[in-house]
């Protein structure tokens, strides 16, 4: 197969790397530029684990081939944390949301989209921004309060 | 935030705790929400690494006749090709009856029969593709009740009897019952002569999976001195480490050539203790020496070649008086335990010690049956089994219940076992308080109280179940830990414990914290691994809040009379005066001396010649009960303690039901549990939030579906449907319980598989008082409510 070069901006930082056109998104970021926040899950966009931001957002990285994001922006939950934790991580931290934490940066992911876009929502609302990401220890409620607490924080 | 209703800390050493009983947050979470927590498939290994693919068979019973691995040898990229010629060795952690490849036979579908090393993944699939295995198709069993049948006699084993196992299992030579745990109790023919009220049903649980996030991963590596490294996903590092051990034995391999070491694991319910694929990962590197090779399953593989939760059928017979007394329990459960049971076999054994719930019973006649299937492989998994016998217990007595007329809370309340009882094999049950556990998620849900929905479409319902559960392991399951101390006075602590999520390193840094007085910022507690941190028997049973906890606490214990040491010998101080507080060590004979402990635990203390005392301060525990044992009646089981305790309480559940499409909300749930002593009521609560969604998804959303070959059809998220943050309960109420237990620290006993157990009956029973349909197997999807609705059904088999 002929390969074919890339360039995209991955956590603020542009990268050009030499990909098949069949390669996942998913395994470029893991495999060839070391980003391991996003997951393997199920590979077929079931289970959201592998979320990361393209232009802001949320996608299944394990669906979307690597040649789809050339001269686009992704982040990923290591994006998020290079200076200071956003006070979402925060809330997590306070609340121990997590529990195994495999879930964890594709919630993310998905949370900061709905916060920026919609900072005050609704329980409901945030029940819906997280209902492509499957957890099986929490039972959510501790997800859900975390994101509800930096609503009512901005507040 | 939450309430917690409870606390009735009767006789134990009335402390004033610091940490433990408060809830400071989870010391990973930091790692966790910043993408610095590694999991296996996160760790890098260097170019060097291959990747491993298994060919796995398409029968579910057949003769190997012929394997060409020709074709896949040639394919470039490829390594190394093998097949169960290579590996000839069988495993097993309670029965040895399985081997790393198929030899012979295959058993199911799915199971490996071959394994393609290559540089890249896509050339390890495309050599897998080209393995030719050519097979002689056997007649499959599917249904345990076919399995025991006289004739035809098709033996899935058909060696058996030659199987090493432990003393306390009971194969049938020449049968397909790998396991037959019989309880003799009392005379349960007079009992039900006794009773006003019997009742006979038969019940049917089907088979799970557990649905972890990360699906099973490993990689192994033979260093070219011979040395073997498998980085795992696993509940077990130690067991694993034993049981590679065992089966590489012939190539010349001891536990001091293997180390396994377990990183962050995405969740585990089960499905990663004992062994599974991880030793493909082991055997594939001895053949690659010097490199690396990585196994991780997809997501197919997942649910059907790790372990599944086996299925049972169970009659059950039970006698009440029309006071509300049982007399007597009859039952005989037939589980359909997969083609291999070497750790199953223990989910059919200690369920069956304890199938009659958390009851009090004169008479118990119990048979529980361990039988192989050719169905996908299958073993422990949260609730070990308990989950499957008390449905049809919680189901039948609520039916009871009715009969003569009583509560439902009632009944369990009268029968609830006390501190004294007799279990049904014989020994003593310990202080718990499982009657406040009833009481409270009853009150909590106002059982007995109906309602009515604003939508008359809907009805609803409420219903409440009682449980317990013992952690089912060997008689000797042990837990140590190392604790040292560095120049900041912070804490390392080393356990083989692992956080699968439940918050263990939590626990044990809190733990060390109240003994030493160091707060949790400055306690690290690490990862497993089995070169550095001590043993730890595995990550099972709900017991290491217990037995890691007590050794932990030891460690504490003794790090702590170290340091009373080097300063009563520096100073003049009588040793009984000294004591600590706030990282300093003080005195109650001085109240000017606080001696930090950053100021001498490595460096010593220095005395007015100049000279030193002490040195690094370090800790060792152990925990190892001597009280355990399964040497009993084999005929009866009376004897035994096979035990070491129990976990009690209870679970209600109100719900809001569509009559014309079946569908089920939540509207509140209630779950209690004696824990002895909560070290931190949060993760308690949190632990009943997972666990109580896990129960329900089993009792209304998941249904595995095979086809007629044995082959799994919805090995996938969008088939095989687990909860979203959109079926959760409207309302949790977590309660805690804490009847101290007597030999845990700070009297704690584990909560973990628990909050599972009363869910499913908790909803079969409310579904029966919003309907007036009784379904006697799960799950109760909705559409079975719906057609069971338009039919007019009163029960469903």
């Amino acid at each position: 197969m002929n390969k074919k070069t890339i360039t995209f901006t991955i956590n603020g930082e542009k990268r050009t790397v030499d990909v098949e056109p069949n390669d996942l998104l998913l395994d470029v970021l893991r495999n060839r530029l070391g980003v391991k926040g996003p997951k393997y899950g199920c590979g077929k966009g079931d289970c959201g684990t592998c979320t990361v931001l393209l232009n802001g957002r949320s996608v299944r990285s394990c669906i979307i081939l690597a040649t789809e994001v050339d001269g686009q922006k992704v982040q990923t939950v290591e994006g998020l944390s290079r200076d200071r934790l956003t006070p979402l991580q925060e809330s997590f931290i306070e609340r121990s949301s997590f529990q195994c934490g495999f879930c964890a940066p594709g919630i993310i992911m998905a949370a900061t989209e709905l916060l920026r876009k919609n900072p005050n929502p609704t329980r409901e609302e945030v029940q819906k921004a997280i209902s492509g990401n499957l957890c099986r220890c929490t039972g959510y409620e501790p997800i859900i309060e975390a994101i509800l607490d930096v609503a009512k924080k901005k507040k | 935030m939450t309430s917690f209703l409870g606390g009735n800390n009767k006789g134990y050493e009335m402390e004033q705790l610091e940490v433990v009983g408060k809830s400071p947050p989870r010391i990973d979470e930091r790692a966790k929400v910043t993408g610095g927590a590694q999991y296996v498939d996160d760790l890098e290994f260097g170019p060097d690494l291959l990747y491993a693919e298994v060919v796995e068979s398409p029968h579910p019973h057949a003769l190997i006749k012929k394997i060409d691995t020709s074709r896949a040898e040639k394919v470039p990229g490829v390594v190394a090709v093998v097949t169960g010629k290579d590996f000839p060795y069988k495993f097993g952690l309670y029965m040895k009856d399985r081997y790393i490849l198929a030899q012979d036979r295959v058993r199911f579908v799915g199971e490996q029969v071959a394994g393609v090393i290559a540089r890249c993944p896509k050339a390890a699939k495309r050599a897998a593709r080209l393995v030719k295995v050519t097979y002689q198709p056997l007649t499959p069993i599917f249904d345990q009740m076919q399995a025991i049948k006289k004739k035809p006699k098709i033996l899935i084993h058909p060696d058996l009897k030659n199987y090493s196992h432990v003393p306390w299992f009971f194969p049938r030579a020449n049968t397909n019952i790998a396991h037959w745990r019989k309880i003799r109790k009392g005379d349960s023919k007079k009992g039900f002569r006794e009773a006003d009220a019997v009742l006979t049903d038969t019940y049917r649980v089907s088979r799970f999976a557990h649905c972890c996030m990360e699906t099973h991963i490993a990689v192994g590596k033979v260093d070219y001195s011979g040395r073997l490294t498998v980085w795992s996903s696993s509940q077990s590092p130690y067991t694993q480490r034993n049981l590679f051990a065992g089966a590489l034995a012939p190539l010349g391999f001891t536990h001091k050539d293997i180390r396994v070491i377990t990183p962050f694991i995405g969740g585990g319910f089960g499905g990663k203790a004992g062994v599974t694929m991880e030793i493909l990962a082991a055997a594939f590197a001895t053949r690659v020496k010097g490199h690396p090779v990585k196994l991780r399953w997809r997501r197919d593989q997942e649910f059907y070649n790790t372990y599944m939760r086996q299925a049972v059928l169970t009659k059950l017979k039970i006698g009440v008086k029309k006071d509300g007394t049982i007399t007597a329990f009859e039952m005989s459960n037939y589980w359909d335990a997969g083609p291999f049971v070497e750790y199953g076999a223990n989910v059919v054994n200690s369920s069956g010690l304890s199938a009659t719930g958390p009851y009090s019973i004169p008479n118990v006649k119990i048979d529980s049956f361990c039988i192989y299937t050719n169905l996908p492989a299958a073993g422990p998994y949260r609730g070990f089994g308990y989950s499957e016998m008390l449905f049809s217990v919680e189901s039948h007595i609520d039916r009871l219940a009715k009969k003569i007329g009583m509560d439902p809370a009632e009944i369990r309340l009268k029968n609830g076992i006390r501190k004294g009882d007799a279990l049904a094999y014989g020994a003593g049950m310990h202080e718990s308080d499982i009657q406040q556990c009833i009481e409270k998620v009853a009150r909590a849900v106002r059982l007995g109280k109906k309602e009515k929905s604003k939508d008359p479409r809907k009805v609803i319902g409420k219903g409440m179940a009682a449980c317990w559960k013992g952690p089912a392991m060997p008689p000797n399951p042990s837990s140590s830990a190392f604790l040292k101390f560095n120049e900041d006075g912070s804490i390392n602590v080393l356990v083989s414990g692992v956080d699968m999520g439940q918050g263990l390193l939590t626990v044990m840094a809190q733990i060390a914290s109240e003994v030493l007085t160091v707060p949790l910022e400055k306690i690290r507690v690490e990862c497993p691994d089995t070169d550095r941190n001590p043993y730890e028997w595995q990550t099972v049973a709900s017991h290491v809040t217990w037995g890691c906890g007590n050794a932990v606490r030891r460690a504490a214990v003794e790090a702590r009379e170290q340091i009373y040491d080097v300063v009563s010998r520096a100073y003049t101080y009588n040793r009984e005066s000294l004591f600590l507080e706030n990282e300093k060590v003080k005195c109650t004979t001085d109240s000017d001396f606080a001696l930090p402990l950053k100021d001498f635990v490595i460096d010593g203390i220095m005395i007015e010649d100049g000279t030193f005392r002490g040195g690094p301060i370090s800790g060792r525990g152990m925990f190892m009960p001597e009280y355990m044992s399964t040497q009993c009646d084999p005929e009866t089981s009376q004897g035994g303690h096979p035990n070491p305790h129990y976990t009690v309480g209870a679970g209600a559940v109100v719900l809001e039901i569509d009559k014309e499409t079946g569908k089920i909300r939540v509207l509140k749930v209630a779950e209690g549990f004696d824990v002895g002593k909560a070290i931190n009521p949060e993760l308690v609560r949190h632990q009943i939030l997972g666990g109580f969604l896990q129960g329900l998804a089993t009792a209304i959303y998941e249904d595995m579906r095979f086809d007629k070959d044995g082959r799994i059809l919805n090995a996938n998220f969008t088939d095989y449907k687990i909860p979203t943050s959109l079926d959760i309960p409207d309302q949790i109420v977590p309660i805690i319980v804490e009847a101290p237990q007597h030999d845990g620290p700070f009297g704690a006993r584990g909560v973990g598989e628990h909050t599972m157990i009363p869910v499913a009956p908790a909803v079969a029973n409310a579904i029966e008082d919003a309907l007036g349909i009784r379904f006697k197997s799960i799950p109760i999807t909705a559409e079975r409510i719906a057609l069971a609705i338009k039919e007019g059904a009163k029960e469903v088999k």
